[in-house]
């Protein structure tokens, strides 16, 4: 078993705000791990440890250690910006950036000081298909990301992460604004990705991560109450939140 | 009594309208009123020609020059100088009292009546820096005038940015400047273009400040050391010395002219650059 993330005694603090407790957790590679819980369980703090953008709300405060392959991030050395191209994150709301389709795709990588015309189209059309989005759309790749439907725009933002070839990829409740159609399609692409990338999938939807992921953890209230892989979390869950959780006689 | 929200909606519908229709009148009046008086006086050769008898008689040409290479002048040094400080109070500090003090200050700078700026100019780069009536004493005069509008409406247009753009593109692995450089300046650039404009309006259409820091030579400048007349003063002291209020009104149609030359291309220029991004 190949570890990518080892979490331990992570607390995450906003202001006095306490968003994440105490939590230790080993975050498998090539798997998808599923994160689920109710709203303020802390879901996305987690993924916010894990490529540090927590840091960019005001008053954050981390405790404990985050090693990916071994070494903190958190460490005063270790480059920050580095670790985001590493771990992309796609969030709830598709953002795509007031520009075309083909420049939002190489968007993070042009920042890196990628400007050769070849490349760039190789990697647009590796990462749209990837994303499940390249026959939509490569006919028009000029035109704004603001122009396509808010599924497609969420298949871009996760081309936009894919194009920077990370090792991870986090998503925040993907699919939260989506129809089923493009639902179905983000979850075939991630099925896909996970020979590739580590994918940490946060969700509000129980059978989303009954659906795709391959370990599930519960979350509540900054609290991390179990950990297993999903078959086991879904059919016989050690602890009574997890079981009250899912049947759905709670959240 | 409680009135029907018919009649209220009405009313206010009328009151409204009425607003609207009474102010861009009172526009067009004054843009007529000018241009009827003005426009016989103008032709090519009052553009082209230079001023006889102190303006009694011939044209216009060196205010014209005046009134392009001073707003031009002035705008060099303001909008860089202004658009890095809107960056910097709106992207690299935090909200603090110094930060509440920078922007009090500027608010109140904005505020000043222009002929303070002449005086200003007038004593500071005139006489104490000695650079005399030039181009150079009224184009930073004007600077210093227009550098509080130029900061106040870019930092407005940069707060105005969406943050979830911002997050993006840190996510992204963007540095703050690469942010800044990439996602947030284009994206305010219409509302900075605006602020620039309506200092470019200011610049053109100033009197008070320029006549006592660039003086009113009617010679062609050949230096930025040079004292040169723009057509606001050229207006000015045509109608104050009474020296031939046709051609002041011929001055101020050109104005007038220029000035709404100006916003259109503005316009048009910024309409292109949103049609091309959204």
């Amino acid at each position: 078993m190949n570890i990518k993330f080892k979490i331990e005694n992570l607390s995450v603090y906003f202001g006095k705000e306490q968003f994440l407790n105490n939590v230790n957790l080993e975050i498998e590679a090539n798997k998808i791990l599923g994160i689920i819980g109710p709203s303020g369980s802390g879901k996305s703090t987690l993924l916010g440890a894990l490529n540090r953008m927590n840091e960019l709300e005001p008053h954050c405060r981390t405790e404990g250690t985050v090693l990916m392959d071994g070494v903190d991030i958190n460490s005063s050395t270790y480059d920050v910006i580095n670790l985001r191209k590493k771990v992309g994150i796609v969030f709830a709301m598709p953002v795509p950036l007031p520009m075309s389709i083909y420049e939002n795709v190489v968007y993070g990588v042009r920042l890196s000081g990628v400007n050769d015309k070849k490349k760039l189209d190789e990697l647009v059309e590796k990462s749209l298909t990837e994303a499940f989005l390249w026959n939509e759309v490569k006919d028009r790749l000029n035109l704004s990301g603001l122009r396509i439907s808010g599924g497609q725009q969420q298949r871009l933002c996760l081309a936009r992460v894919l194009a920077m070839e990370p090792e991870a990829i986090l998503l925040d409740e993907p699919s939260s604004g989506l129809d089923p159609i493009s639902t179905s399609k983000i979850e075939d692409a991630l099925n896909q990705l996970k020979e590739k990338y580590t994918i940490v999938l946060v969700t509000n939807n129980t059978k989303q991560a009954a659906r795709i992921s391959d370990n599930t953890a519960y979350f509540l209230l900054g609290d991390m109450i179990e950990v297993g892989s999903t078959k086991q979390i879904f059919t016989a869950p050690l602890k009574k939140e997890t079981d009250d959780y899912i049947t759905g006689r709670f959240g | 009594m409680r009135v029907n929200p018919k009649y209220t909606q009405w009313g206010a519908v009328t009151i409204l309208t009425g607003a609207t229709i009474f102010t861009i009148l009172i526009l067009v009046f004054i843009i007529f009123f000018i241009l009827e008086k003005g426009l016989p006086v103008l032709g090519l050769s009052f553009l082209t020609e230079n001023p006889q008898e102190m303006g009694k008689a011939g044209g216009i040409f060196p205010t014209l020059i005046g009134t392009i290479i001073l707003p031009v002048f002035a705008l060099l040094i303001a909008t860089p100088l202004g658009i890095s400080t809107s960056v910097y109070l709106a992207e690299y500090t935090k909200e603090t009292r110094i930060t509440k003090v920078i922007r009090f200050g500027t608010d109140c700078l904005a505020g000043i009546p222009s002929i303070i700026f002449g005086l200003f100019g007038y004593i500071f780069f005139v006489i104490t820096l000695g650079l005399g009536w030039s181009i150079l004493s009224g184009g930073l005069t004007l600077a210093v005038m227009v550098l509080p509008t130029i900061i106040r409406t870019s930092e407005e247009a940069i707060r105005a940015v969406p943050n979830s753009y911002r997050k993006v593109s840190f996510s992204l692995g963007a540095s703050r400047w690469q942010t800044v450089k990439k996602v947030v300046l284009p994206n305010a650039l219409p509302g900075i273009v605006t602020g620039i404009m309506l200092s470019v309006g200011r610049s053109i259409g100033e009197t008070a400040a320029v006549i006592f820091t660039a003086g009113s030579s009617l010679r062609i400048p050949s230096s930025v050391f040079d004292s040169t007349r723009t057509m606001a003063v050229h207006f000015y002291i045509l109608a104050r010395e009474g020296i031939s209020s046709e051609n002041a009104y011929g001055t101020a149609a050109t104005l007038i002219i220029a000035v709404l030359f100006v916003n259109l291309l503005a316009y048009y220029t910024m309409h292109r650059f949103i049609a091309k991004r959204s």
